[in-house]
Order: structure tokens, then sequence, then C-alpha cells
């Protein structure tokens, strides 16, 4: 066996320009799809725990359908299904179009893990604490807002950062979606220079670099800020 | 205590390393050798181009590169029970050979002079050209220069668009087109029936394949704009294999079985085959 192509890892240093780009579409697919998910995530929840049935049973449903679908199905229909067929677009720019479905349905996909998430935090608030939140007169809306969620939040920390990292790497397979990311420079760098492991240990130790930190920081983030109980 | 560990499974992975390289040697023999000796060859195709190399549902491949590997393997001495075929995806072609998992790579591959280093090619058997699949009632695409501001389909882990955009292509033009990535051609084509796309592009022995399937809704441009010299990969250096095979493939083309092959595998798909042997290269 031809062990040269084991170390042969200069196509990585080659394209490097391109797989910059390839992770810079990484980083803004996920930062946008995080920050959209967490709102949709916290209106979920909301939804899950409000005391109108309708709205449970709406969130309950939401839940259950998205996240038991396949990423790639969701991602499917937001580019081939919705785009392409039903004609709804973001944009006449492909490439801003495409970007914008592969957050739409990244962030609708990771909302239910958000949710669950949170509503888990929101069952380790005392009972105590919304009860005394409705005694001095807030309404649901305010007790959520002052009272359970700041507590809820903090002691989910730990599960949200996974949920990112999750996140990070659903990435990858947007492709479907019609937009590159770093997943796809690889599958490129395959063709051209035939596939060798030094591009994808490359490409591995990419995507750490994007999500070791991510880890670290939200377990500082969740010792700091953990409620003392 | 954790440094020490640590060390423990370096040196485990390195023992791995090194016991992979060991168990290369022996084999120093041909593949023509090895087709005369043992009667065997292992084969890749693709498995999933109509006309070219598709795997059917009860386990045979069929299709125009099967067939010269047929040939191919007949004139060697190897009956057509000796020919294992292995599915050979673009990605993973180079490494097969390299690696010693095919004997010979027959599956669209195109000589190139970036693959030319890796690989040793025989052959061109087949002059194939990058063309454009487009909407049947789409009149507006005639030529290369015609798709400038179209948006073309950009297959991930394929180079055809690359021709069109960065100008590598038979009249060296650069053509401003929109691309539109997509994960393989069959999203390609769902695309290109719903407008999302107005081109598809790679070889149009591939194309053809495509159009015949789709029926009346799609057809081919007949813009060709580059030469794809299909090939036969060969393990490196490998140069007596290389110029058998040449022999091969010459005979191929004057006893009439390449037109013979090309009729079985395009007729009705309205491709228009290439009726003379492509220019010979030599093995390098």
């Amino acid at each position: 066996m031809d062990t040269s192509a084991l170390f042969d890892f200069s196509p990585l240093v080659q394209e490097f320009d391109k797989i910059l780009i390839g992770f810079w579409s990484t980083i803004r697919l996920t930062v946008m799809s995080a920050i959209i998910a967490l709102v949709l995530g916290t209106i979920l929840v909301a939804m899950r725990v409000a005391p109108t049935p309708v709205l449970r049973w709406a969130g309950t449903a939401y839940v259950n359908v998205v996240r038991n679908t396949p990423l790639t199905l969701v991602l499917i229909l937001c580019a081939l299904g919705l785009s392409d067929t039903m004609q709804l677009t973001f944009s006449e720019d492909p490439t801003t179009n495409y970007f914008w479905w592969a957050v739409a349905g990244l962030s609708a996909y990771t909302a239910t893990f958000v949710c669950e998430a949170l509503r888990s935090g929101i069952n380790t608030v005392a009972l105590g604490q919304a009860e005394a939140a409705r005694a001095i007169g807030l309404t649901f809306i305010q007790s959520l807002r002052l009272v359970v969620l700041p507590q809820a939040f903090r002691s989910v920390i730990s599960p949200l950062g996974s949920i990112l990292i999750a996140l990070t790497k659903n990435t990858t397979i947007v492709i479907v979606a019609s937009y590159l990311d770093a997943a796809a420079q690889m599958k490129q760098m395959f063709d051209d220079y035939g596939g060798t492991i030094p591009i994808f240990l490359g490409f591995a130790f990419g995507y750490m670099v994007l999500t070791l930190p991510t880890g670290f920081l939200f377990g500082w983030l969740a010792k700091r800020l953990a409620v003392a109980r | 205590m954790q440094i020490r560990r640590m060390g423990a499974a370096l040196v485990a992975a390195g023992a791995m390393v090194a016991g992979l390289t060991a168990c290369g040697g022996g084999e120093a023999t041909t593949v023509l050798q090895k087709a005369k000796d043992e009667k065997k060859l292992v084969v890749g195709v693709k498995y999933d181009q109509p006309g070219l190399g598709l795997k059917k549902p009860d386990g045979t491949v069929e299709g125009f590169d099967v067939d010269v590997a047929k040939y191919i393997a007949g004139k060697m001495g190897v009956p057509e029970s000796g020919i294992e075929f292995k599915e050979a995806r673009s990605a993973n072609r180079e490494s097969f050979l390299k690696q010693g998992q095919v004997d010979l790579v027959i599956a669209t591959y195109s000589i190139t002079d970036a693959r030319k280093p890796q690989v040793t090619f025989a052959g061109p058997y087949y002059l194939a050209h990058q063309d454009s699949l487009i909407r049947a009632d789409d009149a507006s695409i005639t030529s290369l220069e015609t798709l400038k501001g179209k948006k073309v389909c950009q297959v991930s882990g394929s180079n055809s668009w690359k021709n069109i955009t960065e100008g590598t292509n038979k009249m060296s033009l650069k053509v401003e087109a929109s691309l539109v990535p997509a994960g393989g051609y069959d999203e390609c084509i769902a695309k290109l029936k719903s407008n999302a796309v107005d081109v598809v592009t790679t070889d149009d022995t591939i194309l053809a394949g495509f159009a015949k399937r789709e029926g009346s809704a799609l057809k081919v441009a007949g813009a060709p704009f580059t030469d794809e010299k299909y090939g036969i990969g060969i393990k490196k250096g490998d140069i007596e294999t290389c110029n058998e095979i040449n022999k091969i493939v010459a005979g191929m083309w004057t006893d009439g079985t390449a037109a013979k092959l090309l009729e079985k595998h395009f007729a009705g798909t309205g491709l228009k085959v290439e009726t003379t042997a492509p220019p010979a290269e030599g093995c390098a």
C-alpha cells in the first residue's frame, strides 16, 4: 500500500482560502440560526407552559412534529418545496435566498430542542416561585419573564451549549438546501485531490476549532451563572 | 498519569500505522500479469449513471463503461465471470487505485493534468463533451455565451461548473453565470424542472441518460464546450498494462465493437456519439 497519501497535507495549504470561506459560511449559518432558534425556542416554551390549552396544544404539536423529522427532510422541504416549487423566496439572488432558507430550516429544527431544554429548566424552578409571583399580582407573561425564565435559563446553560455544538455540526448538511458550507468544500476537495485522509483530518480539526471553545465557554458560563439553591 | 496514558495511545496509533504499511509489500506484479495468472480482475465503475454504469436491482451492473471493461478484460484473458465490479465514486477513484482495491477504473474518468501525477491513464477510449441540459421550451440557450446570467446547477463534488465560470473550456471563455449549489444531479434535475435553475451541466453522455429518463420535458442544448477524454485508470507506474490496454482500445474501435456498444447504450437518447477513435495518448 502506498502510504504517502496518508500524510500529504498540501491540499489543505493550497486551498486554504477556500476552506476559510467554507468555515465562514458555517459560522454565519450557526450564529444566525442560534439566535433565531433561541428566540423561537423561548416563544415555544412559553406556549407549552401557557394556561391556554390551544397554545399548549400548538406548541406541543410543533415540537413533536419538527423534532421527530430528520433535519435533511426539513431542509429539503425548505429548499425544494417552499423555495423552488412554491416560489417563496427571500431574495432574487440564489445565494442569499438559500442562505436564509437554510437558516430557517436549521432554526425551526433547533428551536424544538431549545424549547425542551428550557422546559426542563422551568421544572427545576420551585413551584413556590411561580405561586409567589402570581400572589403579588404578576400576570402569566410577567411571572414567566421576570421570575421563572431567568432562573430556568441559568440552570440549562450546559444543555444549551450542547445544542449549539450540535447545531454547528448540523450545518454540514445544508448542501441539500443549496447552500455551500465547509463540508461541501471538503467534498469538492475530495473530488479534486482524491479522497485522502489528511483533507478529512483537516476539516475535522476545523470543526473542533469551532466547537471545543463553545463547549468550554458554556461549561464556564454554567458554573458562573448556576442558581445557588 | 494522564500524560503517560496519552503517550501509550500515541505509541499504539504509531504501531497501527506501521502495521498498515507493513502489510503492503507482497504483490509487485502488474495488472496484466494478474489477469493472465489468476484470470481475475477488479474493476471500478460508476453505479449511478444510466447509460454508462448503473447498478440494477438484481445486483448486476450495465452500461457503456461496463461493456468496455468486459471487452478489455476479455482481451486480457479474463472471462466475464472473473470480473468483479466495485463502485468507484468520483471521490475515491484515486485512493482505490493507489491502495490496490481495484485493478482498473473505468468510470467516466476524464484524463486531466491534475490527475496524471497520481494515476496512469490508458486510452482515451471515448471523447465526451460537456454540454448543458435545459428545459425543452427554453430557446434562449444555444451556445456557451448564452449561459451568461443563467442559473447553473453546481453539483457539490464535481468540476463541470468550473469550466463555465472559470473559463477552462475550449473557447477559453469566462461566462458570468450564477451558481446554485446542489447535493447531486437528481436534485439539479428537480430544480431545473421547477425553474430554480436554468442549466444542468456535465458530460453529454451522462446528460443523455437523464434526458432519456425525463422524456420530453428536458433536452440537451447541443452546445458542447469541453473535451472529456475518458481514460482507464491504472495504478501509477504500471506502464506494461497501460500499453497493452491501449492496443486493446485501438482494436475496439477498428473491429467495430466501440460503435456497436455506443449504439446499444445511447440509441434513442439524442446523443451525437463520436464515430472515430479519440487520438491516442502515450502512457506515463
